[in-house]
């Protein structure tokens, strides 16, 4: 476990040993020029989405939770959706749908005989705009781990606070909301790694963030180690926010004491009221899936009879099964190290845990270079070991093969998995443990036959999650497959790289309708750990 | 079940692994920057004539070039396109390719296309000229690059952003001929003119011209060619006609080119066979391909570009050798840093 957790830390250390490398004068003439406008831009960007995701997300999440309305029990598995989109698909369009060369601009331009420069229309490929498009994506992750959190809340918590005179808002504010905030902040926390990450939604958007400068000055200056060293400060960033967030909850802790013995209240909301409440949670739907899955629609309609051959079907077998694999890797190792940590926190695993969890911040790309300078320095080695002893060469062991794409996805969301696992985890009492032990059972057992059963709804979260993830990530799956091996994400980019988005609408819309299955699926786990497991489990019917 | 699941994944995947790199007893192992849809259909047809398997991993110049460097003396890759010549040059110092000795490409390809030492080779040539909104503008008032500077096409202008190799390269090239301090005040004036602040590619300079957002558009002529010629795309058929061309600089130094080319990498396992391909790209027959699909200029002497191209005229290509476009592109980017081109 120290070794798999040590080796999933590697390439982000990789990464973060060219901080030892000399400065070159590509940092000053960064500091001279755009560095000061990459950093406010990256900060403004995160501000914005930050603030979109928790209205979207929290929002739904509450209003899904607490009330119950028509369609409620549609829109509760609907709103995850976008979580299925890749960000830079939906850039591209909102970009076609409201641009000013667009079908909506053209169209206002006809009817009322205007020309450029006669009327004002909101730029979509602009800041604001960036933060729109990623608060349409990312919001999914803050509903998904705040409505959970909420649903765990004991109904006497609320009517306690309901008692002492509060409002429902209020109730909602002082008491649901303070009590959800580790579940928010985390949900938080990987929609915002994912804003710094991004490079496709900003790039094309002409919006310059940290991370399009790590690209200029790898791409344009040929400057690679200056670009890790970028990447680094990055990394440094990340890391100050997550002490900052943990500081600052230090002293308070987040049990819920009380065991949920009553069903779960529901408040019904008819008239205008459930009329609200629909719109309110319709709304992310629409624009974060309903909206720009149309405009997919009407482009691979356009398409389909070219686009769709032997070889796409290729392609959907790929993704898929590289996907589901990589995801049922990345749970096994999140709960192999979550359920180690609890058993004996060990100090090396714990913190190349944390080291590997900011993966999730870095952009693809970078994860991917230090995955190959790792398995390439493995391979050479090996290499130079056969040949002095036996005189033969092994050439590339790990290198360009499916394994070096594998272990980058399990550096890149690791975070994902692993969250999602041991929060699961944290949630069984850890005297659930010595009892089974008391009754004779190894660890291992107890893990099997108690814990996997009980956080079945964490593990299929987490599973779920990084398969969506791994589907839609494009630069580590660009460079590291090996040779003719092509998954959707990557027809989709290359079409759309080469500026035909029309064509790059029917993979694109495969990533969609792959991903909406798990879902789905998703969703069903959750209701069903919510109505059945949770309630018998914490009763102790074991 | 966990377990069950596992297993059959693991199957699956190790069969996946099996199937990739199943060998063949001809082959060529290719990293290339030009993108699969363009490339296959003439990997294909190699294939074919000459019986040996094409192996492709695509993928961004740099990344690749990054990939043949960790891979080292192991890599498995023969041979290297990219889309431009600067990523070529790069790829040179960086002592990731080998001199080739073929009379056929040496014949083929012009001088000033290929390295001075044959560490590669261009395969296609892309011109970047002015594009202008037909009507709005009179296209003998225009005639340089260095024109774009001056204060009358203010708020005329659209360009992509300087990201773009693109640009970096028709930067580099004015670097090579007017020097670094004329471009940079050329670049800065040019900023001063643009209509919007640069975003999207090069097909959205084009239709902001069309739809009259500016009036001059800089942009590489496939795309305009891939419009006007769309099957489908009616659209796209009506904004290419709004857009004429001019060649710039036919009195001087002429209108810029670059290059997508190959070379062979310096750990070659199948360096016959690479130079093979090589020698295909730069025949009659891959380079009618070339031309009629993607409509870039066929790099091979004698031979006619595509149909749409050929109505846009003739005109005298800037004869730099490219490889100095490679040399001077950090020049350019850090000029157009400054320069506020974003």
């Amino acid at each position: 476990m120290v070794a798999v957790s040590a080796l999933l830390a590697l390439p982000i250390l990789v990464v973060l040993s060219f901080v030892l490398q000399p400065a070159s004068d590509v940092w000053r003439h960064l500091f001279e020029t755009v560095l000061t406008d990459y950093v406010i831009n990256s900060l403004l960007l995160m501000v914005g989405v930050g603030v979109g995701t928790l209205l979207l997300g929290v929002g739904s999440a509450w209003l899904t939770t607490q009330y119950q309305f028509p369609g409620r029990d549609t829109l509760i598995w609907a709103l995850l959706l976008p979580l299925s989109m890749p960000a830079y698909i939906t850039a591209y369009t909102y970009t076609g749908m409201l641009d000013y060369a667009g079908p909506l601009q053209y169209q206002l331009r006809e009817w009322f005989e205007w020309s450029y420069g006669d009327y004002w229309f909101p730029e979509v490929r602009s800041l604001p705009g960036a933060m729109a498009v990623l608060s349409f994506v990312l919001y999914p992750y803050v509903y998904l781990l705040s409505r959970a959190a909420f649903l765990e809340q004991s109904v006497s918590m609320t009517d306690a606070s309901r008692l002492l005179g509060c409002t429902a808002w209020q109730s909602f504010r002082r008491v649901a909301l303070p009590m959800a905030r580790p579940a928010i902040i985390a949900g938080l926390s990987l929609a915002l790694m994912e804003t710094l990450a991004d490079y496709g939604t900003v790039q094309y958007f002409g919006v310059d963030t940290f991370t399009t400068g790590i690209f200029r000055t790898w791409f344009g200056l040929g400057d690679s180690s200056a670009a890790a060293q970028l990447a680094s400060v990055l990394l440094g960033f990340i890391f100050l926010l997550i002490v900052l967030e943990r500081w600052s909850r230090k002293r308070a802790r987040y049990h819920h004491v009380g065991i949920r013995s009553q069903p779960f209240h529901v408040q019904f909301l008819t008239g205008w009221r459930a009329a609200a409440a629909i719109s309110a949670c319709a709304l992310p739907l629409m624009l974060g899936f309903v909206l720009p899955t149309a405009q997919l629609l009407l482009w691979a309609y356009r398409t389909a009879d070219q686009m769709i051959d032997p070889e796409f079907y290729r392609l959907i077998r790929n993704s898929i099964t590289l996907a589901a694999g990589a995801a049922t890797l990345a749970v096994f190792i999140a709960l192999l190290i979550a359920y180690g940590k609890r058993l004996s926190p060990n100090k090396v695993v714990v913190s190349a845990a944390r080291v590997a969890g900011m993966g999730y911040a870095i952009p693809g790309t970078v994860i991917a270079v230090g995955v190959m300078l790792s398995l390439a320095w493995l391979d050479n080695n090996i290499d130079f070991w056969f040949r002095n002893q036996f005189g033969i060469s092994t050439g590339l062991l790990f290198s360009g093969t499916l394994f070096a794409l594998v272990f980058a996805y399990m550096v890149r969301f690791l975070a994902v998995s692993l969250q999602t696992v041991e929060s699961g985890l944290a949630k069984i009492k850890e005297s659930m443990d010595d009892a089974a032990r008391s009754l004779g059972y190894r660890p291992k057992e107890v893990l099997r036959r108690v814990h996997i059963p009980i956080m079945r709804g964490s593990l299929l979260t987490a599973g779920l999650i990084v398969f969506v993830d791994i589907l839609k990530e494009l630069p580590a799956t660009l460079i590291l497959r090996p040779f003719n091996f092509n998954t959707l994400a990557v027809r989709a980019f290359e079409l759309a790289s080469d500026e035909r988005l029309a064509d790059s609408a029917i993979p694109a819309i495969a990533i969609v309708l792959v991903g909406l299955l798990p879902v789905i699926l998703l969703s069903r786990a959750i209701a069903r750990s919510r109505t059945t497991t949770y309630v018998d489990r914490t009763n102790g019917n074991i | 079940m966990v377990m069950k699941i596992l297993k059959i994944l693991g199957l699956g995947l190790g069969g996946m692994v099996l199937a990739v790199s199943v060998g063949y007893a001809q082959e060529v192992n290719l990293y290339s920057a030009r993108k699969e849809a363009l490339i296959k259909p003439l990997l294909d047809e190699f294939s074919q004539k000459t019986g040996i398997k094409v192996n492709l991993v695509t993928g961004k110049a740099d990344a690749l070039l990054k990939r043949l460097e960790t891979e080292g003396a192991n890599t498995p890759a023969d041979v290297l396109i990219t889309v431009d010549a600067g990523r070529l040059h790069r790829a040179k110092i960086a002592e990731l390719l080998q001199p080739v000795s073929s009379d056929v490409l040496q014949e083929s390809v012009p001088a000033s296309y290929r390295d001075p030492d044959n560490y590669w080779f261009g395969l296609s040539l892309r011109a970047r000229p002015i594009m202008y909104a037909i009507g709005k503008l009179d296209p003998s008032t225009l005639t340089s690059y260095e024109e774009l500077a001056e204060p009358r096409w203010k708020g005329k202008i659209c360009v992509r952003s300087s990201s773009n190799i693109y640009n970096q390269s028709l930067v580099a090239s004015m670097i090579v001929a007017i020097g670094e301090q004329q471009t940079e005040q050329w670049a800065r004036a040019l900023v001063a003119n643009l209509a919007r602040p640069p975003k999207g590619g090069d097909r959205d300079q084009i239709r902001a011209a069309a739809a009259g957002q500016c009036t001059i558009a800089i942009a590489n002529t496939y795309y305009l060619a891939r419009m006007a010629t769309s099957k489908k795309g009616q659209r796209a058929r009506e904004v290419a006609g709004k857009i004429g061309i001019i060649w710039p600089n036919q009195k001087g130094r002429g209108t810029h080119i670059n290059v997508s080319g190959a070379g062979v990498t310096k750990f070659a396992k199948h360096k016959d066979n690479a130079i093979k391909l090589l020698e295909f790209l730069v025949g009659g027959e891959a380079q009618r391909l070339y031309a009629d699909s993607n409509h870039e200029y066929p790099v091979k002497a004698g031979m006619e570009p595509s149909e749409i191209l050929k109505q846009w005229g003739t005109f005298e290509g800037d004869s730099v050798n490219l490889s100095l476009l490679g040399k001077y592109n950090s020049t350019a980017v850090k000029l157009m840093d400054r320069a506020g081109w974003r």
